[in-house]
């Protein structure tokens, strides 16, 4: 081992964290550019619909879209309330 | 049928218009009748560092409004015959620009020429958008620094979705990296992103390599592409990514550091 590399080791390069950091930001963008612009307002209408009936919060459903080759995948998760019904 | 290259970012200063003025002054020194085109309208500066401000006369505007022809706006490079600016326009707004007038300019200039090389503003907006609408190539300059990567990965979705071989799907757009202000020292020390770092993030294919250098500025304080500065090391790189993108095959330089005589000394293995 060099006198040069005694001295630099022990310390995380900034580089790494760098890459660590773009690795999921670049991931992140990535999935949500090949989303269809419609995803919002279709989040939005289905909660209105939803809570006609159940009382739910903005962040009890999530709307997840995913594209392989040869299929795309519309996944929509729902979160109920343990105590729900509004009563009718 | 000329080829039409964009030279692209998103991020500004990373050097697009560098870039753009070394390789099309590489295609034309090849042989290759070679047209630049400037695309910052409001904001030109390819004729400074291609070194002809001083004979712009008429602009891309002014053929695209019919004020002008296209022989008349071509400036024909003093250093080689074969290369010609298209100067972009510095007074007019951003939609002076139109998709119909650069297509009908492109198709013109691909009559006559074998290549036109497109040098994109920085952005998104209207003028980096047109700049790439038409390419058949994208060259995407990116400097080892994250800001520039994130922004590069932007630009190529872009490419793959809003380019008008996106739009009719046609063969997709050809991508190429090219890794500009490079330090091979700051990679050893971990202070930068390397070649392979950025090629893990973005899976492009690697034109080459540009290494931080002092001869980029000189070139363009004299106005003369850095590519003819031939003893310099991004000089080098430049023609090195020309004879690649050309086909032929040549081992990438510029990656690994020169070790100086205290690296000599102290560097070990």
């Amino acid at each position: 081992m060099s006198l040069l590399n005694y001295f630099k080791i022990n310390k995380t390069s900034s580089a790494s964290v760098a890459k660590e950091r773009l690795q999921i930001l670049v991931a992140h963008e990535r999935t949500s550019r090949n989303q269809p612009s419609y995803l919002p307002q279709l989040q939005q209408e289905i909660l209105e619909v939803i809570r006609k009936y159940v009382n739910v919060g903005q962040d009890a459903i999530t709307v997840n879209f995913e594209q392989d080759d040869n299929q795309e995948t519309l996944e929509l998760n729902i979160v109920l309330p343990d105590y729900h019904p509004k009563s009718f | 049928m000329a080829r039409i290259i964009v030279v692209t970012s998103g991020k500004g200063g990373v050097g697009k218009t560098t870039t753009s003025a070394a390789i099309a002054m590489g295609l034309a020194k090849k042989g290759h009748k070679t047209a630049v085109i400037d695309f910052d309208v409001g904001l030109r500066n390819l004729d400074l560092i291609m070194g002809c401000e001083r004979r712009v006369v008429y602009d891309f505007v002014n053929v695209i409004n019919g004020e002008a022809t296209l022989n008349q706006a071509l400036i024909r490079d003093k250093h080689c015959d074969q290369l010609y600016v298209l100067p972009a326009s510095q007074t007019r707004d951003k939609d002076a620009l139109t998709q119909e007038g650069v297509g009908k300019i492109l198709e013109e200039l691909s009559k006559d020429f074998q290549y036109i090389v497109c040098d994109s503003p920085a952005g998104i907006e209207k003028g980096a958008h047109l700049a790439m609408y038409f390419a058949d190539d994208a060259f995407v300059v990116t400097n080892p620094e994250v800001s520039s990567v994130r922004d590069s990965d932007r630009m190529l979705g872009i490419l793959s979705s809003k380019s008008r071989r996106a739009e009719q799907s046609l063969e997709p757009i050809k991508e190429y990296l090219l890794l500009s202000r490079y330090s091979p020292e700051r990679v050893k020390l971990g202070d930068m992103l390397s070649v392979d770092d950025v090629q893990d993030i973005l899976s492009l294919h690697l034109l080459g390599v540009i290494p931080e250098s002092k001869s980029v500025l000189t070139a363009s304080n004299s106005g003369v592409p850095v590519i003819l500065d031939d003893k310099s090391d991004a000089g080098q790189a430049y023609a090195d990514i020309v004879a690649r993108y050309l086909g032929e095959d040549r081992p990438h330089r510029f990656i690994d550091e020169k070790k100086g005589l205290f690296g000599k000394l102290f560097g070990g293995k």
